[in-house]
Order: C-alpha cells, then sequence, then structure tokens
C-alpha cells in the first residue's frame, strides 16, 4: 500500500475531544441565516469521528488516491458533520465551515463534490448503499484493497432503493461494503418506527444475507472494535446498528424530533453551546 | 412497412443483437469496459472469454445498476448498462440523473424495446417519454441508430464520447437503411433524400423507413420532400436542420414517441428559436388506441406509417397554418 495512504494520527487529541470539537462546529453552523440539520449530525459524530480517525486509509493530500478507502454519506442531509470531520483531518480549512450555507459557499445543506474528500453528491435518499455497491464492485474488478463504507439513517431505510441494493450487494457476495445505520429513531416528522417497516432491523438486514451487528453508536471504542474488522464473515457485506441518539451532546433537544433541523438565534446558540459544555464536563 | 414476418427484415439481425456482440468484442479490446446487465437475458449463453468477470448481472435492478454503473465510472471503468428504455428512463430516471448526468460520467445506457417494440406485452412495456426525458438531462448524449450497422457503428463511436449516453434500440429486426446511406456519425443529422417542398426529419428505424416511403408517395403526388435522419438528438445537429429547413414551407417531425419532448419538441425549439417555421409533429397521442399487437401494427394504428405520414403532410401543405383563437 501507498505509504501516503494512512489512517489518522488524531495526534494530540483524543477520540472523544474529536467528537466534542465537532459538535461545536455542527452547533455554530446552525447559527447561520438558514440553518442545518442539527439532530442527525449530531447522532453520526462519533461515527464519523472513529471512521476518519481510525478506520478510513485516506490521503489529504491526494483526495483521490485510486487506493483510498470509500466514505459515503448516504443521509446527505448530516452534511455538518461531514464536513467538520473532513476539516478536523485536513481536507476543509477551518475557518471554511464558517462559509457553510452561505451565498457562493461550496458547503451546501447536502454536499457536493467540490468540496475534497466528497466522493459522491448525496442528499437525496437512497442512493448511498447502490453507489458504494458500484465502488467496491469496481474494487474488486481491479483487484484493490479498498473498502467502502455507507452511512445510512434509520428513517432512510423506508426508501426501497435501500433494499433494492442491500439484496444486490448480497447477491454480489460484496464484503468490501460495510453500511452502518445511524439508529437515532426519528425522522423529519416522528418515530421511525411508526413510519416504517415493523420488526428489529438487525433480523432485516440479516434476512437480505448481510452480517449484522449493533453497537451504541456512542461508544467509541465499541465502534471501532467492531469497523476495525470488516467484514466480519468473508462473502458477506457488513452491516453496523449504531444505536444512537438525535441531538446527542445537547441536552434540550436530544432524543427530540423538533431538533431534526434547526436555525439558531444567537441565544439559541448560545444556550446549545453550553449544553455541549455540561455534556463534555459530564463526560470527563 | 419493414419487418413483417418473411420479408427481407426478418432474415436481418435485430439491432440489439449487433449491440451484445458488439460489445463482446469492445470488452475484449479494451479492459475498462464493464457489462453491467439488469437480469435482460439479452446476454444468455453469450462466452465473453477473458472478459467474462467483467459482465456483472445484478438483476432486477434498475435503479441500484444506474448508481452502481455511475460508481465504477467514477472509479475509472466504463460501464454498458443494459435495461429497457422504459425503466431506464423512468423507473430509474433519478438515478440516472443525480448519480450519471449530474456527475457527468462515462455511463453507457444501451436500453431495448424503445417505443412500441414491446407491441405484444402491453402499455408497462413502451417507451414513449424516454427521449423527452433523457434529452432534458445535462449532457447526456442521446441517440436512436435506425439500423443493425449505425447500432454497431454507435458502440464503436461511443469511446469518443466523455459523458452519459443513452442509445434506444429496439426489439426485433427491421430493414437497413438504403445502399448507399453516409455512414452514421454521432451529432450529425443523415440526409437521406432532397426534395424542394417540405423537409421530413425523422428518429428510429420505423419512422426512418417510413418516412423515406411517405416520401415517394409524396413525390408521386409531385411533392418533393427531403428526408432527415435525426438520429443524434443531444448533441442535436441544429446547422444541417437549418439548412435543409432555409427554403421549405413546412418541417415534419415523425418519430416514435409522444410528440412532446421528443424530436417534435427538439425540432420545434430550434426553428422556433433561429428560423420560425410551420411545424407538424407526428409520433404517438397521449391516449393509444386500446389492444396490443405487432409493432408494425400498432404505429400503422396510429397512422405513424408511409401513407399516414404521406396524407398528413399533404394535408397540412394544402391548408392554411391553423388559425389559433382566444375565442
Amino acid at each position: 500500500m501507498n505509504a501516503t495512504l494512512t489512517r489518522a494520527d488524531p495526534g494530540a487529541s483524543s477520540l472523544r475531544e474529536i467528537a466534542d470539537r465537532l459538535r461545536g462546529r455542527i452547533i455554530d453552523m446552525c447559527g447561520g441565516d438558514e440553518g442545518g440539520h442539527l439532530g442527525g449530525s449530531l447522532s453520526v459524530v462519533d461515527i464519523l469521528s472513529v471512521l476518519y480517525f481510525g478506520v478510513l486509509r485516506l490521503d489529504t493530500q491526494d483526495a483521490g488516491h485510486p487506493d483510498r478507502d470509500i466514505f459515503l454519506l448516504s443521509k446527505g442531509h448530516a452534511a455538518l458533520a461531514l464536513y467538520a470531520v473532513l476539516a478536523e483531518r485536513g481536507f476543509l480549512p477551518a475557518e471554511e465551515l464558517d462559509s457553510f450555507g452561505a451565498t457562493g459557499s461550496r458547503l451546501a445543506g447536502h454536499p457536493m463534490r467540490a468540496v475534497p474528500g466528497v466522493e459522491m453528491p448525496t442528499g437525496s435518499l437512497g442512493h448511498g448503499l447502490a453507489l458504494g455497491l458500484g465502488f467496491a464492485l469496481a474494487a474488486r474488478l481491479g483487484g484493490q484493497p479498498r473498502r467502502v463504507f455507507v452511512l445510512t439513517g434509520d428513517g432512510e431505510l423506508q426508501e426501497g432503493s435501500c433494499w433494492e441494493a442491500a439484496g444486490c450487494a448480497a447477491a454480489q457476495r460484496s464484503d468490501a461494503l460495510t453500511a452502518i445505520v445511524d439508529a437515532n429513531g426519528l425522522q423529519l416528522g416522528g418515530r421511525v418506527a411508526d413510519l416504517g417497516a415493523p420488526g428489529a432491523l438487525a433480523d432485516r438486514w440479516s434476512a437480505f444475507g448481510w452480517s449484522v451487528r449493533e453497537c451504541d453508536g456512542h461508544d467509541q471504542a465499541a465502534l471501532a472494535d467492531a469497523l476495525a474488522g470488516v467484514p466480519w464473515q468473508p462473502g458477506r457485506p457488513s452491516v453496523l446498528i449504531a444505536h444512537t441518539q438525535k441531538g446527542y451532546g445537547v441536552g434540550f433537544i436530544a432524543g427530540q424530533v423538533a431538533s431534526h433541523y434547526a436555525t439558531l438565534s444567537e441565544r439559541q446558540h448560545g444556550r446549545a453551546r453550553a449544553a455541549l459544555a455540561a455534556h463534555i464536563r459530564r463526560q470527563s | 412497412m419493414s419487418g413483417t414476418p418473411g420479408g427481407p427484415a426478418s432474415r436481418a439481425t435485430a439491432a440489439r443483437h449487433v449491440y451484445r456482440d458488439r460489445l463482446v468484442t469492445l470488452m475484449a479490446a479494451d479492459p475498462r469496459v464493464v457489462c453491467v446487465d439488469t437480469d435482460t437475458g439479452l446476454f444468455t449463453g453469450t462466452d465473453f472469454g477473458p472478459a467474462a468477470g467483467r459482465y456483472l448481472d445484478l438483476g432486477i435492478a434498475e435503479h441500484t445498476a444506474m448508481a452502481a454503473a455511475a460508481a465504477m465510472a467514477r472509479a475509472g471503468w466504463v460501464p454498458f448498462v443494459n435495461t429497457m428504455s422504459t425503466f431506464a428512463s423512468t423507473r430509474a430516471l433519478e438515478s440516472v440523473k443525480i448519480n450519471i448526468a449530474y456527475n457527468e460520467l462515462p455511463v453507457r445506457i444501451f436500453a431495448t424495446h424503445g417505443g412500441v417494440a414491446a407491441g405484444h406485452l402491453g402499455f408497462t412495456h413502451f417507451a414513449l417519454e424516454d427521449l423527452a426525458v433523457m434529452r432534458a438531462l445535462p449532457g447526456m448524449a442521446v441517440v436512436v441508430p435506425a439500423d443493425a450497422s449505425a447500432t454497431a457503428s454507435v458502440v464503436e463511436q461511443s469511446a469518443a464520447i466523455g459523458g452519459p449516453l443513452y442509445v434506444r434500440l429496439g426489439r426485433k429486426a427491421t430493414a437497413p437503411l438504403p445502399e448507399g446511406t453516409e455512414p452514421a456519425v454521432i451529432g450529425q443529422v443523415q440526409r437521406l433524400r432532397e426534395g424542394e417542398d417540405t423537409v421530413i426529419v425523422c428518429c428510429g428505424p420505423h419512422p426512418v423507413l417510413a418516412g423515406l416511403e411517405a416520401a415517394d408517395l409524396l413525390a408521386s403526388w409531385g411533392v418533393g420532400a427531403t428526408v432527415l435522419n435525426a438520429h443524434t438528438l443531444c448533441p442535436f445537429d441544429q446547422a444541417t436542420l437549418l439548412d435543409c429547413a432555409a427554403t421549405a414551407a413546412l418541417v415534419v417531425t415523425v418519430e416514435e414517441h409522444r410528440t412532446t419532448g421528443g424530436l417534435g419538441g427538439l425540432v420545434a425549439e430550434v426553428l422556433a428559436e433561429f428560423a420560425p417555421r410551420r411545424v407538424l409533429r407526428i409520433g404517438l397521442p397521449d391516449v393509444l388506441a386500446p389492444g396490443v399487437g405487432p409493432q408494425e401494427e400498432i404505429l400503422k394504428r396510429h397512422g405513424l406509417h408511409a401513407e399516414g405520414i404521406a396524407a398528413r403532410v399533404r394535408a397540412a401543405l394544402e391548408s392554411q397554418p391553423l388559425a389559433w383563437s382566444a375565442s
């Protein structure tokens, strides 16, 4: 493997500190005129921190490195979290995050390819798994060791195209493909359990031929342990159902449907930042 | 009409089979080419030789196939996706739009059963909006070869197309274009016949053959018709159309498609912008006459045959332009 392709060294910061920093930046981005998808961005922060600082082999100097691992944010509305982690990892200048949603900015509400480190634009739900399958098939054709990680929402799984791709990936024995479900249990209009298919999510994936594991999506050690070892079964794609809390880290919105989208006033922004600071104090 | 049982066309090879064979040849020559299938059956029993690993049947999953092909193209491969025209253009549309077209990726979509080629299968298998839909996507090259040799040529010419490509094919064999026809070049309208009174612009195997026959009939009535084969809707050869239409009182379009947004829409747009002319759009109506049947029969039922076209052209030439009134 090319020496420039590395897993990141978190350096002086622990993964926990990185995640805390990302949450602060996400809150800040929701203070702009247009606001942003706050709750579902906060819920994926630990997943992205573990991926970008412990799992993905990337090259910040050559975002298109042919042997890099691929990450696709299928739940593209969590773009705030992606931008924050790309900046933390060195793909973007951190100060560019201030431009989120501003006129002329490349940091849109859903990620575009103009942003270094974004592999494919996403935002219309239900495309990431099929795109990931394509990258995995391409890697197999080329004999590359590439691994592909796709982060979906649990509400997103109401899109039928997710299951079309899931079945296809299993049939193709695409074990380079790993899905991570941000199972925060909530979507724009209510509980996923009330609007989506009934029954255990793990059973559904298992029935589709995937190798399934579940963990606490805010337990970074558990996430790292699970993702480091993919594929868990040769010949099967892997799915990690990460149980998370929407709005995690900001107590007064955590677990609330209303956290889905927020345009924070100056006062609300201060309150959210204070809540995050309290959350960080409680952890330490 | 061409393609009748026992006629010359039945001894010919269907364009989709010519495409299949040329793709196999191309896969042997170019190691980047991947054949992405959707359980079409087109490749059943095909020997891909050493390229067999680059044949991927993703099952009945057109949306997935389009996205996967986009990702493969992003990774440097050249995928040829196979499905029916109706599934490519409407069922999988969002995947084609977002993943392929918006990313300007060199995915080649070869779609069979265009128009009413699946006449016996019923309307769910008709594709009468695909050209309008594909034409609306940014950067999408849209090609409808008029015969088998043009289809073979399009497979080879596709190498020069840097972005996405949609090629509409039919189902059964159709007659070749007349001997002496210049080779079809993607992006260039073919001039098949010259005449002074009207220009008949055609797209697709049956419309082109019927348009040529209609020109014969019109000639016997003393009406001279130029016949053009607009096999490439995007990028469109405006210059040839405008040149041919310069002195014509009437421009006619003939397509196996609804008259909205396809060839008729395209020609009307170009003429309205650069050289306003009276336009007669001949195609299939919003509501088809009931009953399945062979492709030729369905086309004839809706006036898409030589006699029907010639009669409508003559009537249009003899009448005054339709007056529009708000009352």
